[in-house]
């Protein structure tokens, strides 16, 4: 199920959707499937499961800290295609953020076949940009996959153009020029690079990078089709005393940006 | 003038820009692809400005001490080498003490042409870092050297000449802590400072146009060369050989002799504990092809495509990548690469020392070593051009303790955690 459908629902009840982040495998596999669905029960619409990478270079210290962690205790690419699995079995739309050389090792063909075949509806692919996504989209579309990639501020119009046209489900536009992380402030950068990347796409647009809080999100609902959230949701479980702690935390940081997604700031 | 870095030919037959066969690209983030082609764009400009051109000629010359000699080695040649005619590039006599010079002033002055006051690299032995450090110092640029932290203690010496520079050392923590963790650390800043930063990278690797703007302001070393060594001889060499690591030595040397048949060319990469004991840093040896960094080469990965951390006595070649043209020239035959374990450089560094009072860096010592065996296997006579790509001044207390001339306690720059890069 594309997340598109997703954002449609949202967008009937006149809201923005919330997309919650979260890697595979931590604090276990089993302990990251908990914690994504207690997410989905509070609100979360769509869910991007992390692929655990040794070199995450699109990444700030919290989510740095989970995905070792994750590797350390071995989380692999068939554990990141189970989680999908669970996830996706709650009716969520659920999609993979992974950076490139995990899924070209795996073979393009064959996560994507996999990934259709667990439930999965597409992949959010950082580090390729259209132009160099060859290995990528026919597969893709093969399996009916969603395709996200990332504009960014410093995008041309017509790069952004570029990217959309190779977009399916909706497009990430990072808030602001840097990796993820909780921020006190998403930039007003956010706002133009949304209302440029619409003029070229009726694809939802959502906004990630910096967004915490029920107020930021309630901010971002303002402009954009959907609130991206990651490293907060992955700083309640570092910081969780236990795993049961860590779902409960989770859940109701989920609820509270699922409210600010509803509230008009 | 032979000296000119650029060299205007395609990169590759498939030529796409940035393409070597299958091999480079760009695998980024789409917030750094603003940056990289703006760099492109000055790179093509300044390719053809005569002035760009003569003011990097006159400081290669003025302030690096260009052109390098070439020195016969004939004590090391029949000691050590089979009777084999070993010539040295002696890119350890540029200022700084390695060839990475070459390519800091070249992107120092492009820096300068984009208009950006900040410039970030990331280093592994050091090398890199003094040298960018020192252009910034030249031409009033702020900087800022990742290194990992592991590099940090066992190149405790080369932290403080950067810090002396007026450089800010960051140690990188995460993952194994070396050259890769760097270059991650390293994007991960450029990707937020883009607008004021530009990011000298090091070596042959990384996304377009990384990979033909290092080589093109390193590819000086084999124009020199090849007119020096037909100067001395008569002819081309038999051989060239090079250290690799990410590969920008061994690029610079080889570049002017790929049309030449006639020439082999040996990459000689970190074979650490040896390759069979998956301890090593031998990418295109033992490695699979795939992505990092922002460029599709060879790399040590696992059935996951996860980064195998690499191991090598020498920090510069403690890296799991490769620059993309030397995957590409493995793969076609036209560059042979082979692994030199972490005994076998020592040797031949010793040798060197003894033999010829040259201390090399223990990067340059696993191409002296790789010399050593090719002149074995050509037998004697045959001319062996070897690329000594930096010396050994950092390194004589890691030399100092495989050959147990110090204890293994605390000794100035010991890898005992001096921990003062702060």
């Amino acid at each position: 199920m594309s997340a598109s459908v997703a954002f449609e629902r949202a967008r009937s009840e006149e809201r923005a959707a919330l997309v919650g982040y979260l890697p595979a495998g931590y604090p276990s596999v089993a302990g990251a499937v908990d914690v994504l669905k207690a997410m989905v029960d509070a609100g979360v619409d769509v869910v991007e499961v992390g692929l655990p990478y040794s070199d995450p270079l699109m990444d700030g210290p919290v989510i740095q800290t989970a995905v070792e962690a994750a590797l350390r205790a071995g989380a692999n690419t068939t554990d990141v295609l189970r989680t999908v699995e669970a996830v996706a079995a709650t009716g969520t739309p659920t999609l993979v953020m992974s950076y490139w050389n995990p899924i070209d090792r795996y073979g393009p063909e064959r996560f994507s076949r996999d990934l259709a075949a667990a439930g999965g509806a597409g992949v959010i692919t950082p580090d390729i940009i259209p132009d160099d996504a060859e290995e990528w989209l026919p597969v893709a579309r093969s399996q009916d996959l969603d395709t996200v990639f990332l504009v960014a501020p410093s995008s041309t119009d017509k790069r952004i153009a570029l990217t959309t046209e190779a977009c399916r489900g909706f497009v990430y536009a990072a808030s602001t020029m840097g990796v993820t992380g909780t921020r006190d402030q998403v930039g007003d950068a956010a706002a133009d690079l949304v209302a440029r990347t619409r003029k070229t796409t009726a694809l939802p647009v959502a906004v990630g990078l910096g967004v915490s809080n029920a107020d930021q999100a309630a901010e971002v609902a303002n402009f954009a089709d959907g609130v991206i959230v990651g490293s907060a949701f992955v700083r309640c479980l570092l910081d969780a005393d236990s795993p049961a702690d860590g779902v409960r935390a989770a859940g109701e940081l989920a609820g509270q940006l699922s409210s600010g997604v509803r509230r008009q700031a | 003038m032979v000296s000119s870095t650029r060299h205007p030919q395609q990169d590759s037959p498939a030529g796409r820009p940035g393409r070597f066969g299958p091999y480079g690209g760009r695998y980024v983030p789409e917030a750094l692809i603003a940056a990289l082609d703006e760099l492109d764009r000055e790179y093509q400009s300044a390719a053809v400005d005569p002035a760009f051109q003569s003011e990097l000629d006159g400081l290669l010359k003025s302030y690096s001490g260009r052109p390098t000699p070439v020195t016969e080695v004939a004590r090391f040649s029949a000691e050590a080498a089979s009777g084999a005619r070993v010539l040295l590039k002696r890119e350890d006599l540029n200022h700084t003490g390695s060839h990475k010079i070459n390519n800091v002033l070249g992107q120092a002055l492009l820096t300068r042409r984009i208009g950006k006051k900040r410039v970030i690299a990331e280093t592994g032995a050091g090398q890199h870092g003094v040298a960018t450090a020192t252009a910034a110092a030249l031409m009033g640029l702020e900087c800022v050297i990742y290194m990992g932290e592991e590099d940090t203690r066992r190149q405790a010496l080369n932290v403080a000449r950067m810090e002396l520079l007026g450089a800010t050392v960051v140690p990188v923590s995460t993952g194994s802590k070396t050259l890769k963790d760097a270059i991650n650390e390293a994007l991960r800043d450029w990707v937020t400072n883009v607008d004021t930063t530009n990011y000298v990278f090091g070596t042959v690797a990384g996304p377009h146009p990384f990979p033909t703007l290092v080589r093109d302001l390193q590819r000086i070393i084999g124009v020199e060369a090849r007119q020096q060594v037909l100067e001395l001889t008569g002819a081309l060499p038999d051989a060239v050989a090079a250290c690799v690591g990410g590969g920008s030595n061994a690029i610079g040397i080889f570049h002017a002799f790929v049309e030449d048949t006639d020439v082999a060319l040996y990459g000689f990469e970190a074979g650490g504990d040896g390759v069979a004991s998956g301890r090593h840093a031998s990418t295109i040896s033992a490695g699979s092809p795939g992505v990092l960094h922002g460029a599709r080469s060879y790399l040590l990965q696992d059935e996951f495509g996860q980064t195998i951390e690499s191991h090598s006595i020498s920090a510069g070649l403690d890296y799991p990548g490769v620059g993309p043209e030397h995957s590409w020239l493995s793969d076609i035959g036209r560059a042979v690469y082979e692994p030199i374990d972490d005994a076998e450089a020592m040797e031949a560094f010793r040798l060197l020392c003894r033999t010829e009072g040259i201390i090399p860096a223990i990067e340059s010592a696993h191409a002296l070593a790789g010399a050593r065996k090719l002149g074995a296997r050509l037998g004697e006579g045959a001319v062996i051009l070897v690329n000594l790509s930096g010396r050994g001044d950092k390194d004589v207390d890691t030399a100092a303790r495989w050959f147990g001339l110090l204890d293994s306690g605390g000794a100035p720059g010991s890898d005992s955690g001096t921990g003062d890069e702060k």
